[in-house]
């Protein structure tokens, strides 16, 4: 009797997890579908639920020229090269500034010092949508429209980044950087040789999520370029959807939608083990 | 206890702190100062000219029916979005956490998704329910409903809940199968062993020790349908038909940069300011009592 419920409990748990994963990625599953199709199969209303015969001809279509019969664009590796460029970019950048910032906060002590690390913590709180306006304004006052400065620059300041690194810098044993200093290492030395190699898994993990966040950003980009060459992928395949959805080769938006989510889900599965441990361990 | 400085260096801190410092002031400190200023402004048309108008702004939101609506929808939509995507996050991160086989297939199966960008979530899901084209548009009307997102309010809001819940589930699964596993195990065969049944063992144990992620996902939860659905919302539905999926932060955007009603973009970027803070307020308390319990 009590074997019969257990089986059954297993039973129904692959089935729900079936079931999820299905639905999961049951989208993803059809734009591999409509990708591989031909414009008109798709703009009667026809395409059924098995691959057609064009994949390759549209994601190579997308890849190097982008634009259809209905639409115009820019070619996609342009937009995966502006995406994969502002993705580095963010997250290096604000690891970088991270580091620094909770290096100066834990292994010094100066004035002001909590004012500082309490302005930068406070944008926590203060998400673009909250001053959108005046940051285009500024952005455009500094000319930064369409440059690669001006979609990265305003992203890398990271308050999650430098309360991760304050913490992983803080468990690091005093002796460690006592010892170098009685070698005669210097503070910029220290950090370079000591303390960054010591918190390696730490910087892998805010790596993977700042990539992600960075290579996701919508409003932003979507603000500071005008220019389509500018455009980020994520830009890019919405601004093909156009005005008038019936004016739209789905196949070429579906090639593209391949080609924008393969990296990011790529690095996220490969990655996993370093994204969980940094999502679940750093966030609370 | 504060831990004694290893260095004693006069400037280098102040180096060190400099590049984020400059950042965070360009592009943080003087928007938001700004948006503040421009809340209590009115500015004409042209950019010309702008008078003090002291809380008129704000006064003019409260009265104007389409923000009241924008309100009410954000609330309702954020609960929503906030509800399904917890719950059935929940749902299969507990079944993930059974001992079964292929738990690790199951858990990358289920992350993957962290990787799309709302946006492009959105572009996927477009395909499926374009009226004359999508597979389940098509499907809808089959069976008989009018499907068209385009002209019908409560199905551009229910595609639009159905995307952001579909985004958010990878996110809530981490967090909620990272808690799942801290519960010592156990502590639920013993209460098997007592002939709980799963239910009760769900219901009064492991849901009660799941408390410090359900309310830090809460938060983040409420966050995300407030602020990070607009690239889901733009690509579905530019906040129509006729202003039905304009949130707050979409309202925002309409209002400041396509509209370039400035003064009333500003008022209301300074009231999702309160909401944001409200919202850390009630994280950062949380975290204080969560020092407390471990």
């Amino acid at each position: 009797m009590l074997k019969l419920r257990d089986l059954w409990g297993r039973f129904s748990a692959h089935l729900v997890l079936l079931l999820g994963a299905a639905i999961m990625l049951f989208p993803v599953y059809i734009a591999f579908v409509g990708a591989s199709w031909d414009s008109a199969t798709i703009g009667r209303g026809l395409m059924p639920l098995s691959p057609g015969p064009y994949l390759v001809t549209n994601l190579l279509r997308a890849w190097n020229v982008g634009s259809g019969e209905k639409i115009v664009s820019v070619p996609v590796r342009i937009m995966l090269a502006n995406s994969l460029i502002v993705a580095i970019c963010v997250a290096v950048g604000k690891i970088v500034a991270a580091a620094l910032t909770a290096y100066a906060v834990v292994y010094f002590r100066f004035p002001f010092q909590n004012f500082f690390f309490w302005s930068i913590l406070i944008t926590l709180m203060l998400p673009l949508e909250v001053r959108i306006f005046p940051s285009y304004k500024v952005a455009s006052d500094l000319r930064l429209l369409n440059s690669y400065l001006g979609l990265t620059l305003p992203l890398m300041v990271s308050a999650t980044g430098t309360l991760v690194l304050r913490g992983a810098f803080r468990s690091i044993p005093r002796e460690l950087l006592d010892a170098a200093q009685v070698d005669g290492a210097g503070p910029l030395r220290c950090f370079w040789q000591i303390v960054l190699p010591v918190v390696r898994p730490n910087l892998a993990a805010l790596f993977v999520i700042l990539f992600i966040y960075g290579w996701n950003q919508y409003l932003w980009p979507l603000l500071i370029t005008t220019d389509p060459k500018m455009q980020t992928i994520v830009i890019g395949i919405v601004r093909m959807l156009g005005i008038s959805e019936a004016l739209v080769d789905w196949e070429l938006v579906m090639a593209t939608a391949v080609l924008a989510m393969t990296l990011p889900v790529l690095v996220v599965i490969f990655m996993q083990r370093w994204l969980i441990k940094g999502l679940t361990e750093t966030e609370k | 206890m504060k831990p004694q400085p290893v260095f004693r260096n006069k400037y280098l801190p102040y180096l060190l702190v400099l590049p984020q410092l400059v950042i965070t002031g360009i592009f943080f400190f003087w928007p938001a100062g700004v948006a503040l200023y421009q809340s209590v402004l009115r500015t004409d048309p042209f950019g010309l000219r702008s008078k003090f108008v002291g809380l008129a702004n704000f006064m003019r939101l409260f009265s104007d029916p389409y923000y009241l609506h924008s309100v009410k929808l954000s609330f309702w939509f954020s609960f929503l979005v906030t509800f399904l995507a917890m719950g059935l996050a929940l749902l299969f991160a507990v079944m993930a956490n059974k001992r079964i086989r292929g738990t690790r297939i199951y858990r990358t199966l289920f992350v993957w998704p962290y990787a799309v960008a709302p946006a492009t979530a959105a572009v996927l899901w477009v395909f499926l329910f374009q009226p004359q084209i999508g597979l389940l548009g098509r499907g809808l009307k089959l069976i008989g409903i009018n499907w068209n997102y385009y002209l019908n309010a409560t199905q551009a809001i229910a595609l639009v809940i159905l995307v952001s819940v579909w985004k958010q589930i990878s996110y809530n699964f981490i967090f909620f199968l990272a808690g799942l596993q801290s519960i010592p195990q156990s502590l639920i065969e013993a209460a098997a062993v007592d002939g709980a049944s799963s239910r009760r063992i769900f219901w009064r144990i492991v849901f009660p020790l799941l408390s410090p992620t359900t309310f830090f996902l809460l938060i983040m939860n409420l966050n995300y349908a407030f602020f990070e659905t607009f690239g889901v919302i733009d690509a579905l539905t530019k906040g129509g038909p006729a202003k039905a999926t304009e949130t707050l932060s979409y309202k925002v955007y309409v209002d400041g940069m396509l509209n370039l009603n400035i003064g009333s973009s500003a008022a209301q970027s300074v009231i999702l300011l309160a909401v944001v803070i409200l919202l850390t307020a009630f994280q950062f308390k949380y975290v204080e009592r969560r020092v407390h319990y471990a």
